[in-house]
């Protein structure tokens, strides 16, 4: 092979290699991405059931239900609209309590969530990023209601 | 006055990066003699910075409060250990680290390198100094380690417990020698590309840097994701976290690099390409820290929290990948490819390895940077990870893993021995490992399917370039590569094994009550409350058996007061088949606790063959040093003369 040739099947190489790395970024991106909703999408319908989707919300008080067999909980995340049911089998973070903002990972099966994970970060004065706004919205209104 | 000492040596070393940037210059407009002076210049510049590293070293050990970033990060009743090493455990301390290893780096380039032409070293030395000065400013300017509070605080808020843990003493520093040792292949390639002195020399030069750091990062990859494993109590070793993915990101470029070097060193073919690859090496770097430190990652409104420090790395970001990318594209041209090569050659081998390499960089790249994208377009908020990761990278992981075993049977320039019939034996023990997978498991994934029969081909594939020859007369440099490749199968069997036979039990278990997990039977004994120097904590006391005699597990959880958290410490068990990985939860009402029982056959491999692949490197870093040694006992009279 021709230096010459050589350097033009190398460049063509690298672009296709581009290109295909785009490509297959592009189609795993379109429906391996979770979403983020609060609430009032979930309930809005924006979540098709079975999507993998993130889930944000305030644990409702007095909402937390532990099951027969110790390790499941339901609960509800509500975010002052609507109000999702969720479920959860595992070890809790330490954080995670009535009336704190939490993040879920997992998916909707006939009308209840089925969170795979619930984040939290393993600190008093953390907020997920998610909620931030809404725990801004959540005081905003407080301060009103006074 | 440690503090002051800290400071002034960080202004005088930016200073000194200044001067050596002005003397490159200097040098390029009228050729003159500056070798000897930068040399020294990078020298002394790399020496400040060291003693300004270690002046904050010495006010954390001290717990001087007086010091904003102290009080900020450090309590008095820490162990010693983590007091010094949480000097880079947060913000200000870690860039400062970054910086003493960039501007080291610079110093023994300066100090020791004889393989490279005097212009392209000042040139090289020049853009070093350029790196350094920008991250100067970015200390000085926006994360002054050593401000004052005043008056002093009596105490500090404390560090956060998950990272008290020798984890944090070793992770940080290796990953940073990795992530700015590339630095210098950066500024090599930005040097030669100026002198237009692109040759088997210049990679001859810069392959030792690319080793290192490669080695380095494989090793800080390696090290975070067992640490992940044990701390944080989830059972899992790569979550696809941005921050792990901007560690693997320079690690791609890094080992597609070390791959195309050796194509520049020993055939002169390959320039442009290895040119460019460094700097996109070293950008990787840039993008990690930019992505860890910036804060933009949790959202792309965190980054408005602290908006001068992520703008400002950012720009630095922005200004030095946009210069090296418009040299690059200015003199890449003009390179003269070297010496042809034939379509079968190890030169293609290494070329599709690149490719591959690449590709996979390339949707790392995408899918860590895809959420922020979004949501700073259309607001939306979203998220990526294993789902997405697994299933674009880890088929293409699977068919590079599979070439890996073929690439070193490949002879230089032309097909010379028929590889595919050396491949037998591989190929048939693979084929092997299919058919038994389908026996055992007729239910696996398709991942570790795949993956099992890839790992068996590789490594017995990745031994055959040592067959045939005294296996003692092989260059050290050959057998790193032989390690490394057998380690990647190493590895590979771990996931699969992880992936595919992985038990979990979780469940509410009385006092002196039994659970089953894989082959295990799990007794808990008793939960006592105990501490530590820093901790309360309870701990539940598990016997686990399985046929003959009792392992003893003692998981916790502890409660840190200052600052106040709580942590999952899980009790792990290894033998030579598997983990067994234990963590105690909250109590139940009933009088039970919940625990987390994992049986995790040949997890530990993953990590074993990570380390492998490490001391491959670190092999033929050394073999590569000594017979240059050997092969040139002349070069320190030449250097001295």
């Amino acid at each position: 092979m021709k230096p010459k040739n050589q350097r033009l099947i190398l460049v063509a190489a690298a672009i296709v290699a581009v290109l295909v790395a785009v490509l297959l970024a592009m189609w795993g991106l379109r429906d391996r991405a979770s979403y983020f909703y609060t609430p009032t999408e979930i309930s809005a319908g924006k979540a098709a059931e079975g999507q993998a989707v993130r889930l944000g919300g305030m644990v409702e008080q007095g909402s937390i239900q532990r099951q027969p067999d110790g390790v499941t909980i339901r609960f509800i995340l509500t975010d002052g609209q609507a109000r999702t049911p969720v479920m959860y089998r595992g070890i809790v973070p330490d954080l995670f309590r009535e009336g704190s903002g939490a993040v879920t990972e997992g998916r909707l099966e006939k009308g209840v969530f089925v969170a795979d994970t619930i984040l939290a970060k393993h600190d008093e004065r953390y907020m997920p990023p998610e909620l931030g706004n809404l725990a801004a919205e959540h005081k905003a209104g407080k301060t009103l209601e006074r | 006055m440690i503090a002051e000492t800290g400071l002034a040596a960080l202004w005088l070393a930016a200073g000194l990066a200044a001067l050596q940037l002005v003397l490159m210059l200097m040098a390029f407009r009228t050729p003159i003699e500056v070798g000897r002076t930068i040399r020294a210049v990078a020298v002394v510049q790399g020496a400040l910075t060291a003693i300004s590293f270690a002046m904050l070293l010495i006010v954390f050990a001290r717990s001087d409060m007086s010091v904003a970033l102290v009080f900020e990060n450090s309590h008095s009743a820490k162990p010693f250990i983590y007091k010094v090493a949480g000097a880079w455990g947060n913000h200000e301390g870690s860039m400062l680290l970054w910086v003493t290893v960039l501007s080291g780096a610079g110093a023994f380039l300066g100090w020791l390198s004889q393989r490279t032409s005097e212009r392209t070293l000042v040139a090289a030395l020049g853009a070093q100094a350029a790196l350094a000065l920008g991250f100067y400013a970015f200390l000085l300017i926006a994360s002054n380690p050593f401000a004052r509070l005043f008056p002093a605080p009596p105490e500090g808020k404390g560090l956060n417990p998950l990272l008290q843990d020798p984890g944090l003493a070793f992770h940080p520093p290796t990953l940073y020698f990795g992530y700015v040792g590339l630095s210098v292949a950066f500024s090599l390639a930005v040097g030669a590309l100026l002198t237009g002195e692109v040759d088997a020399k210049l990679a001859r030069a810069m392959r030792p840097w690319v080793l290192g750091a490669w080695t380095l990062l494989t090793l800080g990859i390696t090290a975070g994701s067992y640490w992940a494993y044990y701390e944080l109590g989830w059972g899992g070793y790569w979550f696809w976290d941005p921050v792990e993915n901007a560690s693997l990101m320079p690690w791609l470029a890094a080992t597609a690099l070390l791959h195309s070097i050796n194509v520049l060193a020993a055939r002169g073919a390959l320039k442009a390409w290895t040119m460019m690859l460094a700097v996109i090496a070293f950008s990787m770097s840039m993008v990690g820290t930019f992505l860890v430190r910036s804060g933009v990652l949790t959202s792309v409104h965190a980054f408005a929290i602290d908006p001068q420090r992520g703008t400002f790395l950012l720009g630095l970001l922005a200004i030095y990948v946009g210069a090296a990318f418009t040299l690059f594209a200015v003199r890449g041209g003009t390179l003269k490819e070297g010496a042809p090569f034939e379509l079968v050659s190890r030169e293609s081998g290494l070329v599709i390895n690149n490719l591959l390499l690449s590709v996979i960089l390339g949707i790392v790249f995408l899918g860590t940077l895809w959420p922020l994208f979004v949501e700073a377009v259309s607001g939306e908020k979203l998220s990526v990870g294993a789902p997405y990761f697994n299933a674009v990278a880890g088929p293409l992981a699977l068919v590079l893993a599979v070439l890996v075993g073929i690439g070193p049977l490949l002879s230089w320039r032309r097909e010379r021995r028929p590889v595919f019939k050396q491949l037998t034996i591989p190929a048939l023990l693979a084929a092997t490992t299919l058919a038994i997978s389908f026996i055992v498991a007729p239910a696996m994934g398709i991942l570790p399917r795949l993956g099992l029969p890839a790992a068996t081909f590789l490594a017995a594939a990745s031994v055959l370039p040592l067959v045939g020859r005294s296996p003692f007369r092989a260059p050290l440099a050959t057998w790193g590569m032989v390690i490394a490749h057998f380690g990647i199968a190493v590895a590979l069997v771990g996931m699969a094994m992880n992936s595919a036979f992985t038990s979990e039990r979780l469940a509410v278990v009385q006092r002196n009550e039994t659970q089953t997990v894989g082959p295990w039977t799990i007794l808990l004994k008793g939960v006592t409350p105990t501490a530590g120097q820093n901790f309360t904590a309870i701990e539940a006391e598990l016997h686990a058996s399985r046929g003959s005699g009792i392992e003893v597990l003692k998981p916790q959880t502890r409660y840190f007061s200052d600052p106040p958290m709580e942590t999952n410490e899980a009790a792990i068990e290894t033998f030579w088949n598997g983990q067994l990985y234990t963590v105690i939860g909250k109590p139940d009402p009933s009088g039970g606790w919940q625990v987390r029982l994992w049986w995790k056959p040949f997890v530990t491999l993953i990590w074993f063959g990570g380390a492998l692949i490490a001391l491959g490197g670190a092999i033929a870093l050394l073999g590569r040093a000594w017979r240059r040694r050997r092969r040139k006992p002349e070069w320190r009279k030449e250097r001295y003369a």
